[in-house]
């Protein structure tokens, strides 16, 4: 029962990566054919607000439910890792029309196929920590 | 209730997806999903083969839970939510869509040439799948995040971290759709 609320949660955070049509291949690469505001909107307002969010977390007017401050963890320095990493997602993300989040809302979806790709996926992160030490970081 | 059928606009989505970053904050969590994928190999028993994953997975059922909610609000929204899964695209895009080879682009969510059951089944189509899959959890987790802890959490927090692997979610995406996939299909 202490997990419901993230059951609940991402339930939630499911209907609206569905409903925005930010599952859809089609949506991603319309969006980097630079054809359609609609994924730039969908982004860049849940940042704006993110913004405002994490400067009232700053500044402890909004807290956790313990009423304690939220702590937000600083991403891993490296421009390399950052970078590279990055481009070959970006690779991964136009070719499959699915970031992780909508993978998993695909198969909710009943969509066969993501199936390979969440394997794919799940794959790539285990073969990333078998070699992550021939890397640049 | 057509507000709730009819596709949602991207004032509506983005703002309800900064809540749900601010629910998990909330809750004394975080907000990310492609972690999960280190949890799945962590519990399929990849610790006997990198030590890395010898980290407890129970500890993170928190978002594995998380994540089955994401499978479940993707069943709700295709059986009673969603009643037209047609995607409005710019005509420009269905254009350049069907001269790569690839048809009816927007009649519905996804396209046939790649998640068919015929796609599925053929190597070529099986090879695009499990290649997407692979560069995406490959990448996350060398980047440490993806679209969601990266691009939600790292970009609200202003991290330079973040914006170098935004930066480079746009390369590589660019890359695959300007350079790439006119040859594939």
């Amino acid at each position: 029962m202490k997990y419901l609320k993230f059951l609940l949660v991402g339930i939630f955070f499911g209907i609206v990566l569905f409903k925005a049509e930010v599952i859809s291949w089609f949506r991603i690469y319309e969006m980097f054919k630079f054809k359609s505001f609609h994924m730039y909107g969908v982004i860049g307002s849940a940042v704006v607000i993110g913004l405002v969010i994490m400067f009232l977390f700053k500044k402890r007017k909004l807290k956790t439910i313990k009423g304690e401050a939220v702590h937000v963890e600083p991403k891993k320095k490296g421009v390399a890792k950052n970078l590279l990493g990055g481009i070959i997602f970006g690779l991964g993300w136009a070719l499959g029309g699915a970031c992780p989040g909508p993978m998993f809302v695909l198969l909710g979806k009943g969509v066969v196929a993501i199936i390979v790709v969440l394997i794919g996926a799940t794959l790539g992160a285990f073969l990333y920590h078998a070699f992550k030490h021939k890397l640049p970081h | 209730m057509d507000y709730i059928l009819n596709p949602w606009p991207w004032y509506v989505a983005g703002p309800l997806i900064a809540f749900c970053m601010y629910l998990m904050f909330y809750f004394g969590k975080k907000f990310g999903v492609s972690s999960n994928l280190e949890t799945i190999c962590s519990m399929a028993g990849a610790g006997k083969l990198v030590n890395y994953f010898k980290f407890d997975w129970k500890k993170n059922k928190w978002n594995l839970t998380f994540v089955a909610g994401l499978i479940i609000g993707g069943f709700i929204a295709n059986q009673w939510l969603a009643p037209n899964q047609a995607v409005a695209l710019n005509p420009d895009v269905i254009q350049d869509l069907s001269e790569i080879g690839i048809q009816n682009a927007g009649a519905q969510y996804l396209p046939d040439e790649i998640f068919s059951l015929d796609a599925l089944f053929s190597l070529k189509g099986f090879l695009v799948l499990i290649g997407a899959g692979l560069l995406v959890g490959f990448g996350a987790r060398y980047a440490g995040g993806c679209t969601s802890g990266h691009g939600i959490v790292g970009l609200s927090k202003l991290y330079k971290e973040s914006f170098i692997a935004v930066g480079g979610f746009f390369i590589g995406g660019l890359i695959m759709t300007w350079l790439i996939l006119p040859y594939i299909f």
